[in-house]
């Protein structure tokens, strides 16, 4: 079970309702896109549905929620703080065991900046510190993947390249996403949100890059 | 001009000041207070570092006073910080530091005596409240979003670990190193009432007219202060933190048996210990609210007040004296070897000398008051006017200063001034020990006739008076909407 089947989402800022109420059934295997403009509640609907899974996703929010003071090694190995024991991640901070540096170390190899291993996070680029995040959210390996936005600073082949491990490394997958051609070519499936409502959802053979721009 | 809110508020508060000084006793009543006061200069630029072993010792007493005290201080600040919401923590931490260094010293000699402990648990207990405070505020601004996004398993020790120390830990150094220049201050100043530290060997250098001795030892205490990012090294500190505790000094050994009669009978109020009982407690309470703690409070709030304005003024005139955009590099250094000066003598050392000059009143006091803090204000604003970028066609001299610094620099000059009220406040009360009819004027005499219950009650009415000032100097900085970060 890593689909999930949420009716009833509705979220408000300020006494104003800014989601739904809406329903969204994702299938084990489905590679949902959401799109639609700025401001039309996506990374809300993102954040709903991290909270109704009880948080058991990976999550890639759009701010990155890193800490800066910290090494890459300690952000990624934040994703797996749960399957050890409180000394042993008291030691990691200190000393990390080479099983852990060489996990995190492959993965970053694939996301092309193994170098910068210990290098705190506050000094890398936006678009390394976006690959930090999604490194962590790999290290999660949750069987869900929450992406809000997660190649929004990174340029063309690398985005494909991150939009690619990211495929084949989670089955089930939510992306937010404003580059409609690469919602088409990673997703099996577009929804499109428009004022906190759902104004299309297709399955992405059936659809062109025209038929989603109507949404902007 | 008199619409602004922070001028109004300034006005008000000059207002006071001017009318409280009508009531404070301000005179110099020295014979020839400016030959004393030249003699000591002349002390100073003649300092005698050879006079005796024991000035040495004082300063490594000081320095280990400073050290352990911080030290323990703020590991238990720290621990309370993780508990801080809890309000009978916050209530707690805000009594302890509403108590000065000098008071919890009185305190524990009574029953400790002159043991080392006394000096450690007079820094250690009112900078735990401290740290408390501050290292809670600082963990709570750390960024919330990483620990939202850890596997919901995670435990406890480990979130904390990995999402919030790091985010805190420069900030929490930077004011732990700061909070070490405050100890040593307030180590210092522990002399004054007979522990090993400078201020023994200063006021016994004054007492014989030594002046060349307290001379050497002020500038002693400068360059210590002014060294500390060469000697206070991460990798030193361990060396330091082990060794300290073995250069407090002997002491004398603490007598047990005055400890429980400290808390059993000496600060029983009287009437509880003898036969009136109860319905002694009120004409006892009340002999003690008219004759000494109404003049002590009186003479407190109005040395505090004309302090205050005193202390603004002082900042205003002296942060030209560093800020980039007045002099040259010449005065600049010396104005910040001024400001160094002021601000690393503890206000009790100026108030103790000036008063050795000019004979008692109130004055010492405002003036070593408005010194110290104002030398503080002076530097941080000082530091933040070298930031603004003027246009080049800023006007120069006083111009500049009237229309392009000052009104810049206004609503923080007054945020940190509205955060030292308290601060102020507790110093007023606390120089009452060396004979200016304050708060700690009162408590003192009590202590000195072995009245110790008078002595605690009159504590704790000082304590509740700064914690007073406290919530109305952060009512009116939130009114203002200022903001500042805490100075010591």
């Amino acid at each position: 079970m890593t689909g999930f089947d949420l009716s009833g989402l509705t979220a408000s800022f300020g006494g104003e309702r800014v989601i739904g109420p809406l329903s969204l059934r994702v299938q084990q295997g489905e590679k949902v896109a959401l799109v639609g403009k700025s401001g039309a509640g996506k990374s809300t609907l993102m954040r709903l549905i991290h909270e109704q899974v009880n948080r058991d996703a990976s999550l890639v929010p759009q701010e990155l929620g890193l800490v800066n003071a910290l090494p890459v090694f300690h952000n990624v190995f934040m994703g797996q703080l749960d399957r050890h024991r409180s000394w042993y991640n008291t030691v990691t901070l200190v000393r990390p065991f080479s099983r852990d540096r060489d996990g995190v170390r492959e993965l970053l190899k694939a996301l092309g900046m193994p170098e910068k291993l210990w290098i705190p996070t506050a000094s890398l680029s936006g678009g390394q510190r976006q690959r930090v995040a999604i490194a962590r959210a790999l290290y999660r390996n949750a069987p869900l993947l929450l992406a809000d936005e997660p190649i929004s600073a990174l340029d063309g082949p690398m985005a494909h390249q991150v939009m690619q491990l990211l495929k084949e490394h989670f089955s089930t997958s939510v992306f937010a996403l404003h580059d409609v051609d690469m919602a088409l070519a990673y997703c099996n499936r577009i929804v499109g949100i428009q004022d906190g409502q759902i104004a299309l959802d297709e399955p992405a053979e059936r659809l062109v890059a025209s038929d989603i721009m109507s949404l902007y | 001009m008199l619409q602004s809110p922070t001028v109004r508020t300034s006005l008000i508060f000059l207002a006071i000041a001017l009318v409280a000084l009508l009531f404070t006793d301000i005179a110099i009543t020295a014979s020839n207070p400016w030959r004393d006061l030249g003699n000591f200069f002349l002390g100073v630029v003649t300092p005698n570092f050879f006079s005796s072993e024991g000035l040495m010792t004082a300063l490594l007493r000081t320095v280990a006073f400073a050290f352990v005290g911080v030290a323990l201080g703020s590991v238990c600040g720290f621990l309370l910080a993780l508990v801080y919401r809890w309000l009978p923590v916050r209530i707690m931490c805000a009594f302890v530091r509403a108590i000065h260094e000098l008071f919890w010293a009185l305190i524990f000699l009574q029953f400790f005596g002159f043991h080392p402990l006394t000096g450690v648990l007079a820094i250690a207990i009112p900078y735990s409240g401290i740290f408390a405070k501050v290292y809670s505020e600082i963990l709570d601004e750390a960024d919330p979003e990483p620990g939202r996004l850890l596997p919901p398993r995670t435990g406890v020790i480990a979130a904390f670990l990995y999402t919030r120390i790091p985010d805190c830990w420069v900030q929490m150094r930077t004011y732990t190193a700061y909070r070490l220049e405050c100890g040593l201050r307030s180590s210092a100043i522990l002399g004054f009432v007979g522990l090993p530290t400078l201020g023994f060997y200063l006021e016994s250098a004054f007492s014989q007219g030594h002046y060349s001795d307290a001379g050497a030892m002020l500038i002693l205490f400068y360059v210590l202060i002014a060294t500390m990012p060469l000697w206070v090294r991460p990798k030193l500190l361990p060396v330091y933190l082990v060794g300290a505790p073995f250069f407090l000094g002997e002491g004398l050994p603490i007598v047990w048996g005055n400890v429980a009669r400290f808390f059993t009978q000496d600060i029983v109020p009287s009437p509880l210990r003898g036969e009136e009982g109860w319905s002694g407690m009120g004409p006892w309470l009340g002999d003690m609210l008219i004759n000494q703690a109404m003049p002590g409070i009186w003479n407190t709030v109005l040395l505090t007040q004309v302090a205050l304005v005193a202390t603004g003024i002082i900042a205003l005139l002296a942060f030209p004296l560093i800020s980039t955009h007045f002099g040259g590099p010449v005065r600049r250094t010396s104005g910040h070897v001024f400001l160094v000066i002021m601000r690393s003598t503890p206000e009790y050392i100026l108030a103790y000398i000036l008063l050795q000059l000019w004979g008692p009143s109130m004055l010492p006091a405002v003036v070593a008051l408005a010194l110290h803090n104002g030398g503080i204000i002076g530097h941080l604003i000082g530091r933040q006017s070298s930031t603004i970028r003027l246009r080049t066609d800023a006007p120069t001299g006083l111009d500049r200063y009237t229309y392009e610094l000052v009104p810049r620099v206004y609503r923080s000059f007054l945020a940190f001034l509205f955060y030292r009220w308290e601060i102020i406040m507790r110093e007023t009360a606390i120089l009452g020990i060396l004979g200016i009819y304050t708060l700690g004027f009162y408590v003192d005499s009590a202590i000195q006739n072995i009245q110790f219950d008078r002595a605690m009650v009159l504590i704790l009415i000082t304590a509740s008076l700064n914690i007073g000032v406290d919530i109305l100097g952060r009512y009116i900085r939130r009114k203002l909407a200022l903001q500042t970060m805490p100075t010591c």
